[in-house]
């Protein structure tokens, strides 16, 4: 292929453009770095805060603790996760299902959603970690990991059930009536129709909940666990010296990180299947 | 003569220069009690003293989770140290300060914090102690029902499920006991008895005068099964805490080993915390 000498010259200009925002982009962070630097290392009080938050050697000794609580964490989240999930499309889909055999049901699902979503984590973690085995009940458990899971899962299901509703009931009527027409019965129009579609549209804000639940998770330390945030406590607790909060909260972020990129990745994907760009 | 002169002279230089100059740079020396009266002290409100505790306060160190009644030890205490220093009970105000808040960097909101804070030379790095004004040892209680109410030797408490206040030397010495168990950590000790309560821990770790406290007054079948001894060998020590450099350190030091000298610390220990002393020594 041939370039006309127009093209060229119009390329040229293209890059050079480019170049030059490039420039400016890193100009700018440079003198913004600069600034919030001076800004904040010029503060009275920033050596004091630089001891007690950012000591290089407290982070070092607190970080084993600290990775030993973060792996509760982890393995709490992904349990946990997984049956949320689950859960939550199940309450979902009871609350969208139609006729009137199923009103007991939907009341249930309804009732279910509205207390627990309005109840506060704490409140449901103690409810569930402290009171339900005081009931000395058989074959409750009386681990306080397993008890502190379960309150998240019951709190969690309920947000996470709402937003599977709202992308449920997002996907147009006709879908159905089409899907309907061509023969599907209401199980599978729901299962190959509607669900592939909601689950889609609804893919940012699940991961919304899923970085929320990250944070959550460490909740069960009420319950006597030590956790990432937990055993940073502890350390903070032996010197007096915030650091090891700091440890932990950069470490959150790290666990945070992939999850939104990956939620930016969905979104670019959806955005390209419907032919938005 | 010109000897043993120079020597004086050379140790009132050297008492001068170590006391209390390291600890108040700023501010009126501690050595001599003018300078520690009211009217001279740096405190946030001239002429008042602000001290500083958790919410809720708990019994035996404070009563009824009011700090201003001067009742229980750490309010007694609050209140005679205000008093060796020249402040009237009206004098001395109370504000609350999460225990986090207390150590934190920045801007103090009391000019004391009295919260059963014990004295570690890592803390100090943090924050200024006073003398100690009570020698505290650390207990295992339990519930008369529960396994661990058969425990006699520290050796019996290694399978058993132990619990302990996070941020507490309670949760460190629980952690000295090495169980096959993790310590179970909890925000307060209302939550670990809750959790004991339920059956979730067996056992829980708190300071000797609150183990009293929870099995005399609170647990119908609470049970103190004995003391844990310390860990280097040294007692530990409660401290009130200033802020990092403090002008007032000195003095509020000062003002506990006069209350210790003059036997008040003694007799307001007999007084409020007077069932402590009694649990067995766990060996």
């Amino acid at each position: 292929m041939r370039i006309s000498e127009l093209q060229r010259e119009r390329l040229a200009y293209q890059r050079s453009r480019s170049r030059r925002s490039t420039l400016v982009a890193l100009l700018s962070t440079a003198v913004f770095a600069v600034v919030g630097y001076l800004t904040v290392t010029s503060a009275p009080g920033w050596p004091r805060v630089r001891e007690a938050f950012f000591d290089v050697d407290t982070a070092w000794r607190a970080l084993p603790a600290v990775l030993e609580g973060l792996w509760l964490n982890l393995r709490v989240l992904v349990v946990c996760g997984v049956l949320i999930l689950v859960l939550a499309l199940g309450v979902a889909a009871v609350r969208t299902l139609r006729g009137p055999v199923w009103f007991p049901l939907r009341v249930l699902a309804t009732a279910y959603v509205d207390v627990f979503r309005g109840l506060p984590l704490i409140i449901l973690l103690y409810l569930v970690g402290f009171g339900l085995p005081a009931l000395r009940l058989s074959g409750v458990p009386n681990d306080y990991v397993v008890l502190g899971g379960a309150a998240l899962v019951l709190g969690y299901t309920a947000y996470v059930a709402e937003v599977f509703r709202a992308g449920i009931e997002s996907v147009h009527p006709s879908q159905v009536a089409a899907a309907r027409s061509l023969g599907l019965d209401p199980r599978r129009t729901m299962r190959l129709v509607v669900l592939p579609q909601a689950v889609r549209r609804v893919l940012p804000a699940l991961l919304n909940d899923f970085v929320s639940l990250q944070k959550d998770c460490g909740l069960i330390s009420v319950l006597g666990a030590v956790d990432a945030v937990r055993a940073a406590q502890i350390e903070q607790a032996k010197s007096f010296n915030f650091t090891p909060y700091v440890v932990a909260g950069l470490l959150f972020v790290l666990l945070a990180v992939p999850s939104a990129r990956f939620a930016d990745a969905a979104a670019r994907r959806a955005e390209r299947r419907q032919g938005a760009r | 003569m010109r000897v043993p002169a120079l020597l004086l002279t050379v140790t009132a230089f050297a008492a001068v220069a170590c006391a209390p100059a390291d600890q108040a740079p700023s501010g009126p020396t501690a050595v001599d009690g003018v300078a520690c009266s009211k009217d001279k002290l740096p405190t946030l409100t001239p002429g008042k003293i602000t001290f500083g505790t958790d919410q809720p306060a708990y019994s035996p160190w404070f009563v009824d989770d009011d700090p201003t009644n001067g009742k229980g030890f750490e309010s007694a205490v609050a209140y005679a140290v205000a008093g060796e220093l020249g402040y009237a009970k009206a004098d001395v105000v109370w504000t609350r300060v999460p225990f986090n808040a207390a150590v934190q960097p920045g801007k103090k909101t009391y000019d004391a914090d009295i919260n059963e804070f014990s004295i570690t030379e890592e803390r100090k790095q943090a924050v200024d102690f006073s003398a100690p004004y009570y020698d505290v040892d650390q207990a295992v209680i339990t519930l008369k029902t529960a396994k661990a109410a058969a425990a006699k030797s520290l050796a019996d408490l290694r399978s058993v499920k132990i619990g302990a206040q996070v941020g507490t030397t309670s949760f460190q010495a629980a952690e000295r006991l090495s169980t096959e168990q993790d310590v179970a950590v909890y925000n307060t000790n209302d939550d670990a008895k809750a959790a004991l309560r339920a059956g979730q821990i067996d056992a829980l770790v708190v300071d000797l005068p609150t183990a009293f406290q929870i099995t005399s007054a609170e647990f119908a079948d609470g049970h103190i099964v004995g003391q844990i001894p310390g860990g280097d060998g040294r007692p530990e020590q409660f401290g009130i805490v200033l802020d990092k450099g403090s002008a007032l350190t000195g003095c509020v030091s000062n003002a506990v080993e006069a209350l210790r000298s003059k036997g008040t610390l003694g007799k307001l220990e007999q007084e409020w915390l007077s069932s402590a002393g009694t649990a067995p020594e766990l060996r």
